[in-house]
């Protein structure tokens, strides 16, 4: 209510002030029309007076302010007239300040001092001297501060800068300097005060009017950075010294804030470069409270950035050991301020990494120290709470990866392992992610069992289970993805050596056999193969290593591959753990080595019957046996008959007749092995087919009892393209007349009543029929072939 | 003030009417002065309240000039003698009407006779010694003044008056010392000011500093002022009028230790008078300069120091 009240209050006053204003402003151009400068001045001096008042805030004022300030921009120009009408500028000089009240009359003073100095009737330093020590009798900050804002902005184009019109003696910059720093030490001087005057319980208030004017005492050292005389040296020595003088003393956080942050933003970089020191040693003087981290964050920033601009700057950075400079800063800093918060010191040791990895790439003993520096900050304080402080933690650990697109270096960090530790799982987990990506975007290999242990001691978090908390928030779509990332990493891991990719792979099984039941199906795979890869390079260099000691051998490797396969049978994913049996049951068949694929194959039919128990699930695995068996070709003929034996057995005992049909068919292949001259069997492969033939007519009574039609003709026409497959390859237990009869049957099939029509079959049916037609029209020795058969195709399609 | 001098002015003018009216004057008096053209002409403000110009003279000057009267047209004016006189009078205002003379010098004109017609008479006062400057205060006045009286028996002189004005100019002090003073109040205000001289001259600028060497109140602004003390009679009939000829804001707002405040005042635009010590005996004019704090809850710190003001001459 009471606050309520203020501002409606605030804007009465507002509005008084500026009908008042605005009457003495009629009055005011009414004699600048009739060149009345006794009037003129008169009512200036009472426009201006609006000012005096010190009932608005600090925003309100600006309002009025800036009303006042486009009248006397009116008023200079009549000025400027009146002294070519041959009104003396000094006289003008002398007149203004006849006004009683101090205000109005430092304004029309700066108004005229401003022509004043135009008309170079005398040193614009004098003038600018004169002008900013009479400002010193306004001692009221938020007056004091825009009376002095005003003189800076109508005398910023008139400074005795080199170059400028207004340029004077040998010391011409210096006088310009003189000048803005001293308006610029006043100013701050009141905006500081501002924070000690009025009660304490106003204290937020004032802040936050503080706020709203401190853009005009950092103005001055925008207008600083303006002046073109000020070179490095006069940089170096005089305008920051001074500056940061001014920010040291003032003892005001607010203050020193803002003007550091100024400080930084308004002077080019090379300055900063050449005048780290300067600037640094003033930040421990600053008081506690002022948010050093985030200053000297920018700072970093900037400099970052100007390394990155260039490469022909970088020698400045190593000539002025930027790094060392500022590494030392932060370390006093953080002495300094005990209380500073944690991510405090983790923002400050970010920048300085991003500084010194755009700086000093090549030096990672740079980048380990802040590592090293950061974890001792962190150390003894148990794993961190503050999320923003972790969150900075990731930035700080990604910033080498993503510089140098290569873990291996970070791997070369020592202190990189120690800092996972204070991080929480969320965190370690995200880090580990960032560091996965990192490798799989930039398809770093990493090439040594030692590599691949500090790597798998950094992304423990995805690993395995950090503590035993039960994942109450476990969600599956982030685990798969996690892990799925953690299987494309061991797919990256490879070295050219067979010695040492063996390590890298038990060093790679030990971790994820230690990984959990969870992890087990996505990480076993990979492994699994990138093992395999090994045991293909072995076995292409085979000729040269084979039969010595090496550890490096496929036998070695399989017996790995075995216990790790084994491993899933605690998921279980015995599905998963077959198909991986077959994998190596044939890379152990492209080595020779049949003991070993016989056992992986024993493995994989234990499992088939011990296991996988759901029909569906049995009819993929017997396939991909059979798949897998068929291309097996290390066998001898007993163990190729108890393997294949095995396997029509298996499939005669599917559950649904439709799949026993197919199953058995596919086995017909084992029995004709293309270019293995022993291994074709054609009596079996036709028993097999004609066994097929058998359970598609038994499937087809059982449809026709069940459910009163017969099922598709699918399974005759599947039958009748296996026939033509081993007819082509050259079977002679494959007849004509066999096959003449399928299609008989089939087309009879097709055209019963009780039928089910099936296009998919039909369609099938007339491809098959196009491709006997198509083979009899080829001519030559395969025509002649198929010619005796007969169909008629106009009628069936 | 102003008030009071008004209605003095309206009273007198009413009575210069009655004088008139009865007695028609038998002749006219011009009074002028033999330079009167090339002279330079000031207002004076007469006791009418209204302005005329008069010449400006200074001490030691020749006033001369020509005195003719001419009877009103078939008149004779009958005379026992015509003569001039010079005064420099002091009035008092407490004692109106009654001139004190500290000059006063007689030229016979003429001895007892007729005037039929138009006649001049020349006159000159030599290296007149004129030491005060013709002064209006507030309640006293120092005036110069030529009069020139046609005596007549019992049917009254006529009496003509022409006043003229009196500036003496003073060269520049060979010592001009500047004011330098601390002040304050025990632990709660110390102020140490400097004025850049203590002798003025009526267009001089007043250039100083207040430095602030301890602040403990809230200070809201601060004036200077200059005060014009204007002490007439002597002993117990002693009256002191002090008036406030100038305001001028030196701060505004409450400044800390360490602040220092500049002062520029340019004299020119307030209507001063020089310095006048103890005149005859009759009345002293002095010129003050003071320094005015005033704090938030309105109370007023003050510290008053007299400087002199004399007149230079205009070098123009």
């Amino acid at each position: 209510m009471m606050i309520s009240e203020g501002i409606e209050d605030e804007d009465k006053w507002l509005t008084a002030g500026i009908a008042g204003l605005q009457q003495n402003a009629f009055y005011m151009h009414r004699a600048l029309d009739t060149n009345n400068l006794k009037d003129a001045l008169k009512y200036s001096a009472q426009m201006l007076s609006e000012l005096r008042t010190s009932r608005l805030s600090p925003h309100k004022y600006y309002e009025l302010y800036m009303r006042a300030f486009d009248e006397l921009r009116k008023l200079e120009m009549f000025f400027r007239e009146e002294t070519k009408r041959g009104c003396s500028t000094i006289e003008l000089y002398e007149l203004v300040q006849h006004a009683g009240n101090i205000l109005p009359r430092l304004y029309l003073l700066c108004t005229v001092g401003s022509v004043y100095i135009k008309s170079k009737e005398a040193p614009a330093k004098d003038v600018l001297k004169d002008l900013v020590e009479m400002c010193r009798g306004i001692q009221h900050p938020v007056r004091g501060l825009f009376l002095r804002s005003y003189l800076s902005q109508v005398t910023k184009d008139k400074l005795p800068d080199i170059g400028s019109e207004y340029e004077g003696d040998a010391d011409t910059v210096m006088d310009a300097l003189e000048f803005v720093l001293q308006n610029f030490t006043e100013m701050n001087k009141l905006w500081v005060r501002m924070q000690h005057q009025g009660p304490a319980r106003e204290k937020e208030k004032r802040e936050k009017e503080r706020n709203e004017l401190r853009d005009l005492v950092g103005k001055n050292l925008h207008v600083l950075s303006q002046i073109e005389g000020v070179d490095l040296e006069m940089y170096r020595d005089t305008v920051l010294p001074r500056v940061l003088e001014q920010v040291v003393n003032c003892k005001d956080e607010l203050a020193q804030y803002y003007l550091m942050d100024c400080i930084i933003q308004v002077f080019p970089d090379e300055y900063h470069l050449q005048t780290l020191e300067i600037l640094l040693s003033a930040c421990p003087q600053l008081q506690p409270a002022v948010d050093i981290k985030t200053v000297l964050s920018r700072l970093m920033e900037r400099l970052s950035n100007y390394a990155a601009s260039s490469a022909e700057v970088l020698p400045e950075f190593f000539h002025v050991e930027a790094f060392a400079k500022l590494s030392n800063a932060i370390g006093q800093v953080i002495e300094a301020q005990v209380d500073m918060p944690i991510v405090g010191a983790v923002t400050l040791y970010s920048s300085l990494l991003t500084f010194s990895l755009h700086v000093h790439p090549d030096r990672l003993d740079y980048v380990d120290q802040i590592l090293g520096a950061c974890v001792g900050k962190l150390s003894g304080k148990g794993k961190l709470e503050d999320s923003k402080a972790t969150k900075q933690i990731v930035t700080l650990l990604s910033a080498p990866l993503e510089k140098y697109n290569d873990i291996e270096t970070a791997l070369k960090l020592s202190n990189y392992p120690r800092f996972m530790e204070y991080l929480d799982d969320g965190t370690n987990k995200v880090m580990a992610n960032v560091i996965i990506q990192s490798i799989l975007k930039n398809k770093t290999c990493i090439s040594t069992a030692d590599k691949v242990e500090a790597l798998f001691e950094l992304i423990k978090g995805l690993i395995k289970d950090l503590d035993e908390n039960l994942d109450d928030e476990f969600d599956e779509e982030d685990f798969n993805e996690e892990q799925s990332s953690v299987a494309r990493l061991i797919q990256m891991l490879y070295n050219v050596d067979p010695e040492e990719m063996l390590k890298i792979i038990c060093t790679v099984k030990k971790h994820i056999l230690a990984g959990g039941t969870k992890r087990l199906p996505f990480t076993v795979p990979p492994l699994i193969f990138n093992s395999l890869k090994l045991v293909r390079n072995l076995q292409g260099q085979d000729e040269s290593v084979s039969g010595d000691e090496s550890s490096a051998n496929p036998k070695k490797i399989f017996q790995l591959l075995n216990q790790t396969i084994e491993a899933l049978s605690t998921v279980p994913a015995s599905e998963l753990a077959l198909r991986l049996y077959l994998q190596c049951a044939e890379a152990a068949n492209d080595c020779d080595l049949e003991p070993v694929a016989y056992e992986f194959f024993t493995q994989a039919y234990i499992l088939y019957e011990e296991e996988i128990s759901d029909s569906k699930a049995q009819i993929t695995a017997i396939h991909l046996i059979i798949g897998t068996l068929q291309r097996m070709h290390i066998f001898g003929v007993e163990n190729r008959d108890t393997l294949t034996h095995k396997a029509t057995g298996y499939s005669a005992k599917l559950l649904k007749k439709p799949d026993q049909c197919r199953a058995v068919y596919a086995c017909s292949h084992l029995f004709w092995v293309e270019d293995h001259e022993n291994n074709k069997d054609g009596e079996r492969v036709l028993f097999c087919l004609k066994r097929a033939l058998r359970i598609a007519n038994a499937a087809q009574q059982m449809a026709n009892a069940t459910r009163g039609s017969s099922g598709s003709v699918m399974l005759f026409i599947e039958i009748l393209n296996k026939y033509l497959y081993f007819f082509e390859k050259g079977n002679s237990h494959i007849t004509l007349d066999s096959i003449q009869g399928l299609i008989e049957l089939i087309t009879t099939e097709m055209q019963s009543e009780t039928v089910t029509p099936d296009p998919t079959a039909d369609a099938f049916f007339a491809s098959t029929l196009r491709y006997i037609q198509f083979q009899k029209d080829k001519g030559g020795a395969v025509a002649e072939k198929y010619e005796p058969i007969k169909f008629l195709v106009s009628i069936t399609s | 003030l102003n008030c009071w001098s008004e209605s003095f002015g309206i009273c007198f003018y009413a009575l210069q009417n009655y004088i008139i009216g009865a007695f028609k004057p038998a002749c006219n008096i011009s009074i002028t002065f033999s330079d009167g053209k090339t002279r330079k002409q000031v207002p004076l403000k007469k006791e009418n309240g209204q302005t005329a110009m008069v010449p400006l003279f200074q001490s030691q000057e020749n006033i001369a000039g020509k005195i003719s009267i001419e009877p009103v047209q078939g008149k004779k004016v009958e005379h026992n003698g015509i003569k001039v006189e010079l005064l420099g009078q002091i009035e008092m205002y407490f004692d109106r009407g009654n001139f004190y003379d500290f000059t006063s010098l007689v030229r016979e004109l003429d001895v007892p006779g007729e005037i039929y017609e138009r006649k001049t008479y020349p006159f000159e006062f030599s290296t007149v010694e004129m030491p005060y400057e013709t002064y209006n205060g507030v309640n006293v006045r120092l005036r110069y003044v030529l009069k020139v009286t046609i005596s007549r028996g019992y049917a009254g002189s006529i009496v003509e008056y022409q006043d003229f004005m009196v500036r003496n100019y003073t060269p520049p002090p060979s010592i001009n010392t500047s004011i330098k003073m601390e002040v304050g109040i025990e632990d709660c205000l110390h102020i140490e000011f400097e004025y850049n001289k203590s002798k003025y001259h009526l267009k001089d600028v007043i250039i100083g500093k207040i430095y602030f060497l301890l602040v403990r109140i809230k200070i809201k602004n601060m004036d200077l002022e200059i005060r014009r003390r204007e002490s007439t009679g002597s002993g117990a009939n002693t009256h002191v009028e002090t008036e406030t000829l100038a305001k001028f804001e030196l701060m505004d707002g409450a400044p800390v230790r360490g602040e220092s405040i500049p002062i520029r005042l340019f004299l020119s635009p307030y209507e001063l008078t020089p310095t006048h010590r103890n005149i005859n005996n009759k009345f002293s004019v002095k010129y003050y300069l003071n320094l005015v704090l005033v704090d938030e809850e309105d109370r007023r710190y003050f510290k008053q120091q007299e400087v002199t003001i004399y007149r230079l001459a205009d070098t123009s």
